[in-house]
């Protein structure tokens, strides 16, 4: 079998053990995935009867909406084992476009209301 | 010199030659191709969050809209649409375990494993089209589109009075008057939201309509591999590598999911 790109040369091979520990972190980060969510979704229903206010609430669901997203990017996509140049290289450009982005919309956005509301 | 180079030191420098990072040319530009489509989907939430912060006082509230469940009467807010984050995170599971039983060259637990990720996806795929298809059909007592755009909500079944978007509510001869110069409105399109403004169900169809076409295209792609993978294509060429590129794919599909989940539903 030709392999032209030569990816015989880069591939991640392992043993049993070490497939059981992966397993292992697999279904942990699962769990907290999932357990996550739980507590977003039930914010959700009912952070009004608790008479909790809506900034709190909303940063709450951003900050744990990071926290999925960290998870599933270091562990599932597997970017933290990869060498450090390389999530540099995938993460920057995404961190300094969203950064940009946001400051846009921020700033555009004291033409139609106040900018801090949006925040709010 | 022109025809002479010095040879680098592989540790410190890459000198061509092999793919760099230690990854291989396909999964490094997998990541890339990634980061390209994650600057759309940021470009679109955020540009929904612009716009529903200058509509504020028109904007529908996603809990009210979408409280549908199957085989269930009454209003269920986020329950539907957070059974529908468990399907796609459960199958963001069973592929990060195909990819581990393709690193052990195990070909049953591959087999196994994908067979899930594909059918997690499938289920999603059509629970997408089942809330579609209740957002455009819209509720049976449907709303008011008032002369000027606007949208006002009936007070009873029986269509007499009238919740105006400012909050006012209008009885009598007045919303009489209303009701002859509005059009009653069902559901939503592109141009008609009987929920709040239109553009609400634009960034609904689009950001979730492209958001789906990732998942049913990824479900495609899925299944190519997981062909590949019966036909004993990777057991032949020494590894299961084409699995985890599809896997970075599936993952950023579940990936994008948790920011709509939160910034379309949750917010």
């Amino acid at each position: 079998m030709s392999d032209y790109d030569r990816t015989a040369e880069y591939v991640n091979h392992h043993s049993e053990e070490e497939g059981k520990k992966m397993r292992k972190t697999i279904w942990v980060i699962f769990w907290l995935l999932l357990a996550v969510t739980a507590v977003e979704v039930t914010l959700g229903l009912i952070w009004k009867d608790m008479g909790l206010a809506w900034t709190f609430v909303k940063w709450t669901f951003i900050v744990l909406t990071l926290v999925k997203a960290y998870y599933i990017v270091a562990y599932y996509m597997h970017l933290k084992h990869e060498y450090k140049n390389f999530i540099y290289a995938v993460a920057l450009p995404y961190i300094v476009l969203v950064a940009y982005l946001i400051v846009m919309a921020l700033t555009e956005a004291i033409y139609i209301h106040n900018e801090a509301d949006m925040l709010m | 010199m022109a025809g002479h180079s010095t040879p680098v030191d592989a540790k410190k420098l890459w000198g061509g030659g092999i793919s760099p990072f230690n990854v291989s040319y396909g999964k490094i530009m997998m990541w890339f191709f990634l980061v390209s489509d994650a600057f759309t989907f940021s470009a679109l939430l955020i540009s929904y969050g612009y716009m529903r912060h200058r509509f504020e006082e028109v904007w529908p509230i996603a809990e009210n809209v979408f409280t549908h469940f199957p085989f269930m009467h009454g209003d269920h807010p986020l329950l539907y649409v957070a059974l529908m984050t468990f399907i796609l995170i459960m199958s963001s599971v069973t592929m990060v375990l195909a990819v581990e039983a393709g690193h052990r060259m195990n070909k049953k637990g591959v087999t196994l494993w994908m067979t899930l990720t594909i059918v997690g996806g499938l289920i999603f795929v059509g629970s997408q089209a089942w809330e579609w298809y209740h957002f455009i059909h819209g509720t049976e007592l449907g709303a008011l589109q008032l002369a000027d755009g606007t949208i006002a909500q009936w007070l009873s079944d029986a269509k007499e009075g009238l919740l105006l978007p400012s909050g006012v509510e209008v009885t009598g001869a007045e919303a009489a008057a209303l009701i002859q110069s509005g059009t009653e409105v069902y559901g939503a399109n592109l141009t008609v939201n009987e929920y709040g403004v239109p553009l609400f169900g634009d960034f609904f169809f689009f950001i979730t309509g492209f958001h789906g076409t990732h998942v049913f295209s990824g479900v495609v792609l899925n299944f190519i591999i997981f062909v590949n993978v019966l036909k004993g294509t990777y057991e032949k060429r020494g590894h299961y590598e084409m699995v985890e590129k599809v896997g970075l794919y599936w993952h950023f599909v579940d990936l994008v999911w948790v920011f709509v989940f939160t910034f379309f539903y949750l917010i």
